[in-house]
């Protein structure tokens, strides 16, 4: 079984289903334990709903890459949308008081939450792309 | 096949919505919205969400929950939580809306509340 395995997905919020499907699949694969399995599955659904979402914004043009690696570290998952690309830094704490009741803006807390690393940066060729760390 | 079933009982004046399923992104989180929608054009106010049976829900349905919250508040009503799965639990604590929600363990005590 490969150390990586890379999955191109079309802006459509069945695609979140099918990276999570496709995440614990290559997790088990690699021999990974259910309980980093069960925090990736959030972070992993909520990254590539953001990209669907928010960077590709459902155009069917562009689609959603992700990339699951066995590193010496844990699992890494890299996501990459199409998008206009945004400053992490510039997105709303969700839990200041100010926006407890905003109804959207939480998907990067709980991928922070979950994950051990969370890193963004904009792609040289366009899009976000986001590179997520579990450790073992 | 459906994500999300949601059932609704009438204990007095309180309708409880007993969900099953997924509270997610797409499917789940629009059939919370339509159901609260049409509670409170229907004048029911009192609103009490019975989440133990749901088995995944994502930051657009915690952001779904907050919705009805403020939207059963702008009518004048009241939504309250029932049976919070640990993972459920987890996410409201982790988003600070433990101190948002009225959350119970008994379903009773939650009536009660109301009055």
């Amino acid at each position: 079984m490969s150390e990586t395995r890379e999955i191109t997905l079309p802006s459509l919020i069945e695609s979140v289903d099918e990276a999570a499907q496709t995440a614990e699949d290559f997790a088990k694969s690699r021999g990974f334990s259910e309980d980093l399995i069960s925090s990736v599955d959030l972070a992993i659904r909520e990254s590539v709903a953001n990209a669907v979402k928010h960077g590709n914004k459902f155009d069917k043009t562009k689609n959603v890459e992700v990339k699951f690696a066995d590193v010496s570290d844990g699992l890494e998952i890299t996501v990459r949308d199409h998008g206009t690309g945004f400053a992490v830094d510039d997105i709303p704490d969700p839990t200041n008081p100010e926006n407890l009741l905003k109804s959207n803006g939480r998907g990067i807390l709980f991928m922070n939450s979950f994950m051990d690393e969370v890193n963004w940066e904009n792609h040289p060729d366009g899009g976000m792309v986001v590179k997520m760390l579990k450790r073992r | 096949m459906s994500d999300i079933t949601i059932t609704e009982r009438q204990a007095g004046d309180v309708t409880i919505l007993d969900l099953n399923g997924k509270v997610t992104i797409g499917e789940g989180s629009v059939a919370l919205r339509t159901t609260i929608r049409r509670l409170l054009g229907e004048g029911k106010n009192k609103i009490l969400l019975n989440l133990g049976s749901v088995g995944y829900i994502d930051s657009s349905g915690i952001g779904e929950l907050v919705s009805s919250f403020t939207a059963v508040n702008k009518e004048g009503g009241t939504l309250k939580l029932l049976n919070l799965t640990q993972k459920i639990q987890d996410l409201l604590a982790i988003t600070k809306l433990l101190t948002v929600f009225d959350v119970f363990e008994d379903e009773g005590e939650a009536l009660a509340s109301y009055n």
